[in-house]
């Protein structure tokens, strides 16, 4: 297959630079290992829309972040996904820290971020109730956001592939050979030039094309998910001013109205190490008592972790290393937000290398997927009325309908497996944690894509949720 | 469009079917049943061991058996119904509102409701078990439905942690069905399910039940590929070094079930923390009139008799709050607990609103063996019942009679005594 333009990764990052590529004539291919898009960090990580104070000034991570945090809003509303302007603290436990709260203030400024103002303890309890009393000030960053990385990876993915760029799945990037015009990915994609956007893997694929080693480390972040019960409990993000004991969780309300705890942050060797750790889980808990002091971790539905690909340098790495390689790695935090920013950055880097034309008809618009919770009852209706699968409750505990589901396998980048529809459509994200509707999701899967129910997965190729039928002992090896 | 019925209920389980068909032989005929599933029985359908209905029928009956006699009964006396509806919301003036492909959004007002929705079970992420996440872990019920259904297996190598009925069931029917279970275990020092369980499905199977044991990590990043137990000590904590690593596929979790009551919230409903079900009176009946509920919405049930004998009051109770004038509420004896006893139901009685007899039904939240259960009002013993042996998995019951309780009483206790 040939393209101009092959974007190793399918993760916000690649999907963001698909997007943005997808406005010119260029041919774009999206070369992604997995069976999905939004496989990696993207999938696991806190969804926040960080306001940009965090980086040092002048490096890319201070200007991407504040870039995307503000182009957040618009894409939003173009391509459906799902993005809330919260606001954000970061709070300050102890008068010592009253320094470095300033000092947070004045870069936030340098960097260009807008509104940031430093509140005192009653401003904040009023604003936040449920904040530990021993809070003395905070940063107030009103432009931060919360966003769904799920349906924003989608989301650009859809957006993308409507506009003309190819996704290829399960097709692990293993071999890259220089050809007399570009380049040939494992014998038999080529294109003119290659993106790297591959995450915490970016590391082996520089390293198959250039001979300066880069080195890309697993900093693995674990979570709590609280029900939506306990969603109330704030409405700004919260962090907590780094010490000297530790940099600190933030608890946040996400888009759908549960309460996202963590994460820790602790280097791995493995780049698939994403378990959850009796200790690392334990130390979230005791840090966030300290922002919360009555969270309610009896109300926890699930915990994860997540893996940031941290570069050796603090900076993100987004530079041709090679001609015709461009390397966009280590994208750790604010890796979500920069990410349309990025895209726009790369994109401009291949129009210089390529001059292409742009598209006239490229359409930057894209439906959401539907949620049957934020429409009216004429609207629900009236959906019902012109296909009936959207009144069958697959979902209960999220209110998720089979019409839902089946749009997700039939968009231009289809969900496949049942973590991709739960990604996009929140199937088996509630309370329950999918008990209740795996079985239904399945069967609609099977129908949807003609995979036999035996062979539908929960995301990765070996993980198969049927192992065979009753009374048959399957030729089976452990 | 707003419909009327006379009596709405919620969930066509064994509840659902008891309560509509006790309340239609009590004179109502205005009755709709709301199920969300494709046909009436609830969970019943996918119980395909027999067992049930030994109280009721005196005979032993597979679910699906035992929830068509109650189908049966419905049909005969026309009671309607709705498959493949789901309750979206109960507000507080009754109005029930639906959805159905057919239909669409319909809302209902309804007289009374019966709240007949069941339990579902707790989720890996609610024990905040450490490790991967693969395919493979599956709550008891849901392989249940996936072999006992659909005729597909989960998995060929099990380990089970819990030993609610649902884990112990599914050990033995994993074995039946081709499977390797390799042990069972629990978290606390006794297991929380039927000792008739116990015995028929792991003790016939010799499959090991590792009491005070607990799930410490999950390996395999697509497919579970090992399980480690660790023994825990009183406080439930993991004890270092007690770490048995066992090879498999699969990973059962029966580890509680809860009652679902998010649409009782939206009514109104007062909930009881202990049992998460709603807070009930003599006559099943809510903080919110003309609201009742019963069977594992109500309080989780050891067995599906209980459950049909409780719905067919509430039921009756329904029939009597739409057809006569039943007044309120006035006089509200609560039920004191003490001893072992975790919860009652009902939580409250009214003298002048009770029959000659009204059941309680309660859990012990420990074993107890050779002890008593005293029914003490107002100081005065009235019952002092030697039970051989208690235990959270089983549920009990006294009957309270009319004649114990004057205006006047203040306090009725059950307790529990060591022998």
């Amino acid at each position: 297959m040939d393209f101009d333009v092959l974007i190793i990764g399918a993760g916000i990052t690649g999907s963001a630079i698909a997007r943005e590529l997808a406005k010119t004539d260029l041919a774009i291919g999206v070369l992604e290992k997995e069976s999905d898009i939004c496989e990696g960090t993207t999938k696991a990580n806190s969804g926040i829309a960080h306001a940009g104070y965090d980086a040092i000034p002048g490096t890319l991570k201070a200007k991407l972040n504040v870039q995307g945090s503000k182009m957040m809003k618009q894409l939003s509303l173009d391509l459906g996904f799902d993005y809330i302007n919260n606001g954000s603290l970061v709070l300050c436990f102890d008068e010592n820290g009253r320094a470095k709260i300033q000092e947070i203030y004045e870069r936030g400024l340098k960097n260009g971020v807008e509104d940031l103002q430093i509140l005192e303890k009653e401003e904040i309890l009023k604003k936040e109730p449920n904040v530990s009393e021993q809070v003395v000030c905070a940063l107030y960053a009103p432009t931060a956001g919360i966003v769904d990385p799920f349906t924003m990876n989608a989301a650009f993915a859809e957006n993308a592939a409507d506009n003309g760029v190819t996704f290829i799945f399960d097709e692990p990037a293993t071999e890259i050979q220089r050809t007399s015009d570009g380049w040939l990915v494992n014998g038999k994609y080529s294109a003119k030039a290659i993106i790297n956007a591959a995450g915490v893997y970016a590391d082996q694929i520089h390293n198959l094309v250039s001979d300066e080693q880069m080195t890309i480390r697993p900093r693995r972040g674990q979570y709590f998910l609280l029900d939506k019960a306990a969603g109330n409990k704030t409405k700004m993000t919260l962090f907590q001013l780094p010490t000297i004991a530790g940099k600190g969780v933030l608890v946040a309300p996400t888009c759908h109205g549960n309460l996202i705890v963590g994460p820790t942050a602790e280097f791995v060797e493995d780049k698939e190490e994403l378990n959850t750790t009796a200790q690392g889980l334990s130390e979230v808990r005791s840090k966030a008592v300290l922002t919360i002091p009555d969270l309610p971790f009896n109300q926890v539905i699930t915990s994860f972790s997540g893996l940031r690909a941290v570069p050796e340098h603090e900076d993100f790495v987004i530079e041709e290393s090679v001609p015709g390689f461009i390397d966009v790695a280590g994208v750790e935090s604010p890796g979500l937000t920069s990410a349309p920013a990025i895209g726009v950055m790369v994109a401009d880097m291949v129009r210089n290398l390529l001059n292409p034309e742009d598209r006239p008809d490229f359409n930057p618009y894209r439906k959401g997927f539907i949620n049957v919770n934020d429409l009216t009852k004429e609207q629900w209706n009236q959906l019902i009325k012109e296909d009936p699968e959207y009144g069958k409750i697959i979902c209960r505990c999220e209110t998720v309908t089979a019409g839902q589901i089946r749009d997700t396998l039939r968009r231009s980048v289809p969900a496949r497996t049942l973590d991709g529809v739960k990604r996009r459509v929140r199937a088996g994200m509630g309370r329950c944690q999918s008990g209740f509707c795996s079985p239904k999701t399945m069967e609609i899967i099977a129908e949807e894509t003609g995979i036999p129910l035996d062979q539908v997965k929960k995301s990765g190729l070996n993980s198969t949720i049927i192992t065979g039928n009753d009374k048959e002992k399957a030729e089976y090896d452990r | 469009m707003t419909d009327k019925k006379q009596l709405l209920i919620i969930g066509g389980g064994p509840a659902g079917l008891a309560a509509a068909i006790e309340a239609k032989k009590h004179g109502l005929n205005d009755i709709l049943i709301i199920e969300r599933d494709d046909r009436l029985g609830g969970i019943l359908n996918q119980c395909i061991h027999n067992g049930f209905g030994l109280h009721t029928f005196k005979e032993e009956l597979t679910g699906p058996e035992y929830a068509q006699r109650f189908i049966d009964q419905v049909q005969e006396a026309n009671i309607p119904y709705e498959l493949g509806s789901m309750v979206l919301d109960i507000d507080q003036n009754k109005n029930v509102t639906y959805v159905n492909p057919e239909k669409g959004l319909v809302t209902v007002a309804a007289d009374s409701i019966i709240l007949a929705m069941g339990c579902r079970e707790r989720p890996r992420g609610a024990l905040s078990i450490p490790g991967y996440r693969p395919a493979g872990i599956y709550s008891a019920g849901t392989a249940q439905k996936l072999v006992n259904i659909d005729g597909k297996m989960p998995g060929r190598d099990v380990v089970i942690l819990g030993s609610g009925d649902i884990g112990l069931i599914m050990a033995r029917r994993m074995v039946l069905e081709g499977a390797n279970v390799h042990v069972v275990a629990e978290l606390m020092p006794y297991s929380g399910g039927l000792k008739r369980n116990i015995v028929q499905c792991l003790d016939d199977y010799d499959i090991p039940l590792k009491l005070s044991h607990t799930v410490t990590d999950i390996k395999g990043k697509e497919r579970v590929e090992a399980v480690t137990i660790s023994q825990v000590d009183e406080n439930r904590r993991p004890i270092p070094g007690t770490e048995m690593t066992y090879p498999c596929d699969t990973l059962l979790l029966s580890v509680g079930l809860i009652p679902e009551n998010e649409l009782s919230v939206l009514a109104g409903v007062e909930m009881n923390p202990t049992t998460n079900g709603p807070v009930v009176n003599e006559s099943l009946e809510t903080n919110v009139p003309g609201i009742f509920a019963a069977g594992n919405v109500l309080h989780v049930h050891d067995l599906v008799d209980f459950v049909s004998q409780e719905a067919g009051k509430a039921g009756e109770m329904a029939a009597r709050y739409v057809l006569e004038n039943i007044p309120e509420s006035q006089n509200e004896i609560p039920v004191q607990t003490g001893g072992l006893v975790r919860y009652t139901v009902p939580t409250k009685i009214d003298p002048s609103r009770m029959e000659e007899n009204t059941t309680v039904r309660f859990r012990v939240g420990n074993v107890l063996k050779g002890g008593y259960i005293d029914v003490i009002i107002d100081g005065e013993r009235k019952i002092h019942r030697k039970k051989m042996i208690m235990a959270p998995g089983e549920m009990e019951s006294i009957i309270l009679k009319k004649e114990w309780l004057t205006p006047e009483t203040k306090e009725i206790r059950i307790e529990t005594r060591e022998g």
